[in-house]
């Protein structure tokens, strides 16, 4: 077994080695520009974009030419909100989203506040899903886009995508759909969900980093404000040369994503079971969002009373993120556990584990060790687990925040 | 973020960890922070009849850097009157473990650690000691 441990694959994956290989002959090779029609360079060039094109539309059951690419899931999302809110503002000035997203849904939404749009963001219940009811309330004459994702990178939950779409449709409002945590880890049928527009990425798919794809429906027709200009690829909605090796790169990555799907994930359920079964034998511990309603590549967990950079600092051989911003001057948790309601100390005790395609049980294993010795000497430095095993009641306590 | 070797050395192998009995003679002991805000230190002194701290002992819950600075001053403090340990300044602990700009509060929470527990040890026992320094003098 190798150290350290890679257990951030929410935060990236590897390349695949078979995506790699399909990729390197397009940079020395077939390095023609796939928009150079007159001659074979660029029809060599044009012929694997195009391949990539219905390998990633194959993967999300979409017509290939509803796919645009991009440079990845951030900036299909600004394309997708801004465009639609530009292109639609005559119809209206109102976006829902949820507290819950990602930053690049966050950040674009603030943005199209201070260009005169109006915005709500929707709480999360405990279990960090949305409640169907609470969306219906928030709906406005003037509404004109609905954007939530798929599956929320911190905590794996996984909204009610379809229901959430039916409910936009009967209301005429478009819907967006960030899956960059979603692709090969749910099926996704875009021929089934009313969603208008779904973004993607290469690189959380065993995909190389810098690409990404931007789904736009065609029936009923979406139209958008392109944000990037110039010679007019990709029907107009996104200019700038074609990278094909990175195009090909994300097909051949989707493509590996809807053959082997199923099977694999069903062993990383195997493997995160496993580790959650280890990780339930170490004292006040809790699992942060619906266990159910969850990709099986993600544990979320807060082991009370123990700062979640300090257990990141000592579990170094293993790659693991936290829900504590320690790390940023604001000294604010997770906005996403916050959102759940954990309280700040659990959310400041928070490690993410995501799980992938390379992990193995002797890794989980060795994880599991660590951790509870790990956890047991930062608890045994704790004076709140002291306090905790006095039996004192630390909400009692009058702390002096600072 | 990379940490300082010092950091990491005093996190690895944190000094005095462990805690005195609350009413031990001659004991202080400071609570500072809050687990809202992601640190909590307990700094406790041993202070001996002539007013020098003979040992110290911390327990902290918090990054790395709070740990670092919570050993680093129990340390620090042995040796000195209790007086001299609250002139203990924070830019001092950031200087010595090289703390960046974002865990600076982390050494400020250790100065206050410091000022609260030789607080208490006054509180407890200050009066008395004094009075009886004055009985000898007289």
């Amino acid at each position: 077994m190798k150290l350290p441990i890679y257990l951030d694959y929410s935060a990236t994956t590897p390349v695949d080695p078979r995506v790699a290989e399909k990729m390197i002959p397009y940079l020395t090779e077939h390095f023609g520009n796939p928009a150079s029609r007159s001659h074979s360079f660029g029809w060599k060039a044009e012929e694997a974009v195009e391949q990539a094109r219905a390998n990633v539309a194959a993967l999300v059951n979409c017509d290939p030419k509803e796919i645009v690419w991009t440079s990845g899931a951030t900036e299909s999302i600004n394309l997708a909100l801004k465009g639609a809110a530009e292109f639609y503002k005559t119809k209206g000035k109102h976006l829902i989203t949820v507290k819950t997203e990602h930053k690049a849904t966050l950040d674009t939404v603030r943005e199209l506040e201070r260009r005169g749009f109006e915005a709500t963001y929707l709480d999360v219940q405990p279990d960090g899903l949305i409640d169907m009811k609470q969306l219906e309330a928030a709906f406005r004459p003037d509404t004109i886009l609905v954007s939530v994702m798929f599956v929320n990178n911190e905590i794996g939950v996984i909204q009610d995508i379809p229901a959430i779409g039916e409910l936009c449709r009967s209301k005429g409002v478009l819907f967006h759909v960030d899956s960059a945590q979603a692709t090969g880890k749910c099926p996704i049928d875009l021929a089934a969900l009313k969603v208008d527009l779904m973004s993607f990425s290469a690189h959380k798919t065993y995909g190389p980093k810098g690409v990404g794809a931007l789904y736009i429906r065609r029936k009923p027709r979406v139209r958008l404000e392109a944000q990037i200009h110039g010679g007019g690829h990709e029907r107009g909605f996104r200019s700038g040369t074609l990278a094909t090796h990175q195009i090909v790169g994300m097909g051949e990555a989707f493509r590996l994503a809807r053959v082997e799907m199923a099977v694999e994930n069903s062993r990383i359920r195997a493997l995160r079971d496993r580790l959650l079964k280890g990780m339930q034998e170490i004292e006040e511990v809790f699992v942060n969002g619906d266990l159910e309603q969850r990709v099986p590549h993600n544990l979320n967990i807060s082991f009370n009373f123990v700062e979640g950079e300090s257990l990141i600092m000592a579990v170094k051989d293993i790659a693991v993120s936290s829900g504590s911003a320690c790390t940023s001057a604001s000294l604010e948790p997770s906005y996403v556990l916050r959102a759940l309601g954990r309280s700040d100390e659990l959310a400041h005790s928070s490690i993410r584990f995501t799980l992938g395609r390379f992990n193995t049980e002797e890794e989980v294993d060795y994880t599991v060790d660590h951790l509870k010795a790990k956890v047991a000497k930062l608890r045994e430095m704790s004076p709140l687990w002291e306090m905790y095993k006095d039996g004192v009641d630390l909400d009692s306590v009058q702390w002096a925040a600072h | 973020m990379a940490y300082s070797d010092k950091v990491i050395d005093h996190y690895e192998n944190p000094r005095n960890v462990g805690a005195f009995e609350k009413n031990e003679e001659g004991v202080g002991t400071g609570m500072v922070g809050a687990p809202a805000c992601g640190d909590v230190m307990k700094l406790q002194i041993r202070v001996g009849k002539d007013g020098v701290i003979e040992d110290a002992r911390f327990k902290t819950y918090g990054c790395g850097s709070a740990i670092a600075s919570s050993s680093l001053v129990t340390e620090w403090v042995k040796g000195k009157t209790v007086d001299e340990a609250a002139t203990i300044k924070n830019t001092q602990i950031a200087e010595e473990l090289s703390l960046p700009p974002v865990k600076i509060h982390c050494s400020i929470l250790a100065e206050d650690a410091i000022k609260a527990a030789v607080a208490d040890y006054k509180k407890r026992y200050g009066d008395a000691q004094q009075a009886e320094a004055k009985a000898v003098n007289e």
